[in-house]
């Protein structure tokens, strides 16, 4: 069944609808990003909560006007409007009062989701029999979707899409440098609204599948993840998007095969496990590469400490540094040091000596901030330059035999 | 007093001639709140010279050079290039802000952040082609940074970081070039790579204003001083004007005698 669904074999609707969730999670994974990198995730909570007594006020009006209060675009109308105006209230505040944003996203997020589920209830008390469907907006669902539903998702995904790729550039350098953008000529102002306009598109677009409560998620969790990818901005949006559009597209598969589980939750789900891979198993920033780089670096910092104490004479209490000693056979079992433990040893005295004399040179004295106790001196200086340090030194000594 | 300034003095309209000038401010006011940074500053920029603006901390120096370049919207004064209002012609300009400004570990590298200074060129959509990342090389090898170019930011010291800002700003090819601070916090080989690009640049005609807070090498590396306490203190050839008592009188007796020492006619 679920393979039946992820191959798109459940029909005509359930296909487009997991190709409309597609469209929709690209388009948030890539217009996340640029949020994510302005540093204002959180502005996208305080949008999409506000959706909500926008959305009910539609469908009294719709209902009053004698139509069908569920027809999906008359609904996001109505939601796109109370989103804006919730977005104007937190630009107001933030501006013309003393609450910093994150007050001010509380303030408005709280006061737009309360306003709405008051509404809700009202709607609920109001029509018994017609309001149905109307809470599914909270959580997202797939089930009972329209044709032309899953149409204007997919469509509203593309369009987002289309204007996060015309507006790459300035978007990037006003989250970048926005001091520097602005001489570069770019209104800063409007590329902000630009992006807010955007996370205003997917929010609404998005609402029907993912629900107003997460779509926040679908937004913020795909550009987290594909950060561990990238360290280049257009990178970490393509990789985003896709994380997205995966998330999405097995979020509403999943929706169509269990039609009683909420959609938007799978999809976060998913987005989330897509998390947990990248911070986990990135090559560069993820955690077990850095616990592995750790590890060796702490190991290389135990074995010269070793052989330094052997090459001053000294017994190594360390257990970790005994058992490095032992392994790289620099030292028996019974801790009497060999042949190649004394080498190196006086390899690395002789490496220590050397660093003492550059620090004295005048010529080479600049060099000396790359002494970090392990880097050996023939990786930062020439050969001649290195006999030039002997012959300055009284030479290497050497360490004595039984240690 | 100048003539120009004894005319106004005695009421008569005035038509200065500011042709001349990359950079003339008139008036210029900036508050937060109600509190003025800068009240009412007039600089007039030598052309083809080297400009320190010298102040004590909080002095408005900052908000001087972003106020002059739109940043930050003045209450009252303009800004003027030769003569005609400054934020028409800003493809002249270059800026080089502080590099406490911006978050290193943002996601791009050295060669991105100099491709920045190519947006006029490359707009929107335009793609990015070898010429372009030829010139973005050339910006960098001028700061000593080729070597540098596929690293992240986060990964470079901060003399290196100030280079980048400094080779973005060169690929503007501009004629007036505005840095904050940027010998701040730099390492010796780092102040020497800029001082000798910005006088290179200085050699080639172009103009060079730069937020300084290090007194001591004021002489050795501007030919003029603008002296700064959220009123203009002063301005001129730094032999004129760079004097222990200007000094005192900007900044307020805070100063330390071993430091007024260090002006051209200590």
């Amino acid at each position: 069944m679920l393979a039946d669904a992820l191959l798109l074999q459940l029909g005509y609707n359930a296909t487009l609808v997991a190709l409309g969730a597609a469209a929709l999670g690209v388009a948030a994974g890539a217009t996340g990003t640029f949020l994510f990198l302005r540093k204002r995730a959180l502005v996208s909570d305080a949008v999409s909560h506000a959706t909500l007594p926008g959305l009910a006020l539609a469908f009294l009006i719709m209902v009053a006007l004698g139509g069908d209060g569920r027809m999906l675009a008359g609904l996001l109308l109505g939601s796109a409007a109370s989103a804006l105006a919730g977005l104007v209230c937190v630009s107001y505040l933030t501006r013309h009062t003393r609450l910093s944003e994150d007050a001010a996203i509380g303030a408005v997020l709280s006061v737009f989701f309360g306003f709405g589920i008051v509404l809700l209830t009202v709607i609920q008390t109001l029509q018994s029999g017609r309001q149905a469907g109307l809470e599914s907006f909270l959580l997202g669902s797939t089930a009972g979707m329209l044709l032309s539903d899953a149409l204007l998702i997919a469509g509203g995904g593309i369009a987002v899409l289309l204007a996060v790729t015309a507006l790459r550039r300035p978007m990037l350098m006003v989250a970048f440098d926005p001091g520097y953008a602005e001489v570069q000529g770019v209104n800063v102002p409007r590329i902000d609204l630009a992006i807010m306009a955007l996370v205003m598109a997917v929010t609404v677009v998005g609402l029907k599948i993912v629900g107003l409560i997460l779509i926040v998620a679908l937004l913020i969790i795909p550009p987290v993840a594909a950060r561990f990818w990238s360290d280049r901005a257009e990178r970490v949006v393509l990789i985003a998007g896709l994380f997205g559009g995966l998330a999405g597209y097995l979020g509403a598969a999943i929706s169509a095969v269990a039609p009683d589980l909420p959609t938007g939750p799978i999809i976060v789900l998913i987005a989330f496990g897509l998390f947990l891979v990248s911070i986990l198993f990135t090559p560069g920033r993820g955690v077990l590469a850095g616990l592995y780089r750790y590890r060796r670096f702490q190991r290389e910092v135990h074995l010269r400490q070793g052989l330094m104490a052997l090459a001053h004479g000294q017994p190594v209490y360390e257990g970790l540094t005994r058992r490095l000693l032992r392994r790289a056979d620099f030292q028996r079992a019974d801790g009497v040091t060999t042949a190649e433990g004394r080498a190196a040893a006086s390899a690395a005295l002789r490496d220590e000596a050397r660093w003492q004399a550059l620090r004295a040179s005048d010529r080479l004295a600049e060099l000396a901030v790359r002494d970090d106790g392990l880097t050996r001196i023939d990786e930062v200086l020439t050969p001649d330059q290195v006999a030039e340090l002997d012959r300055r030194r009284a030479g290497p000594r050497e360490v004595p035999d039984g240690l | 007093m100048s003539a120009i300034e004894l005319a106004a003095e005695n009421g008569q309209p005035v038509t200065e001639d500011l042709s001349q000038s990359p950079l003339a401010i008139r008036g210029m006011t900036v508050s937060y709140g109600e509190q003025p940074v800068i009240f009412s500053i007039d600089m007039t920029v030598r052309p083809g010279e080297m400009t320190a603006i010298v102040g004590p901390n909080g002095a408005g120096k900052s908000t001087l050079l972003k106020a002059a370049l739109g940043i930050v919207k003045p209450l009252s004064g303009r800004a003027l290039m030769h003569g005609k209002p400054i934020a028409a012609q800003m493809d002249r300009v270059a800026y080089v802000p502080q590099r406490a400004s911006v978050d290193w570990d943002f996601p791009t590298q050295v060669l991105d952040v100099v491709l920045m200074g190519l947006y006029r060129e490359l707009g929107l959509l335009r793609r990015v082609r070898a010429r372009h990342i030829a010139h973005a090389m050339d910006c960098l090898r001028r700061v000593g940074m080729e070597d540098f170019a596929e690293r992240q930011i986060g990964q470079l010291s901060g003399g290196q970081q100030q280079r980048v800002f400094l080779a973005r700003a060169l690929a503007q090819k501009a004629d007036l070039y505005l840095l904050d601070e940027p010998f701040a916090g730099v390492d010796a080989a780092t102040e020497r790579a800029i001082i000798d690009v910005l006088k290179a640049l200085r050699d080639e005609g172009k103009t060079v204003v730069a937020v300084h807070h290090d007194l001591s090498t004021v002489p050795a590396y501007f030919d003029n001083v603008f002296l700064i306490n959220r009123r203009r203190m002063g301005e001129g050839p730094v032999a004129e004007v760079f004097t222990d008592a200007a000094l005192q009188a900007t900044y307020g007796g805070r100063l330390a005698a071993g430091q007024a020492g260090l002006t051209a006619a200590g």
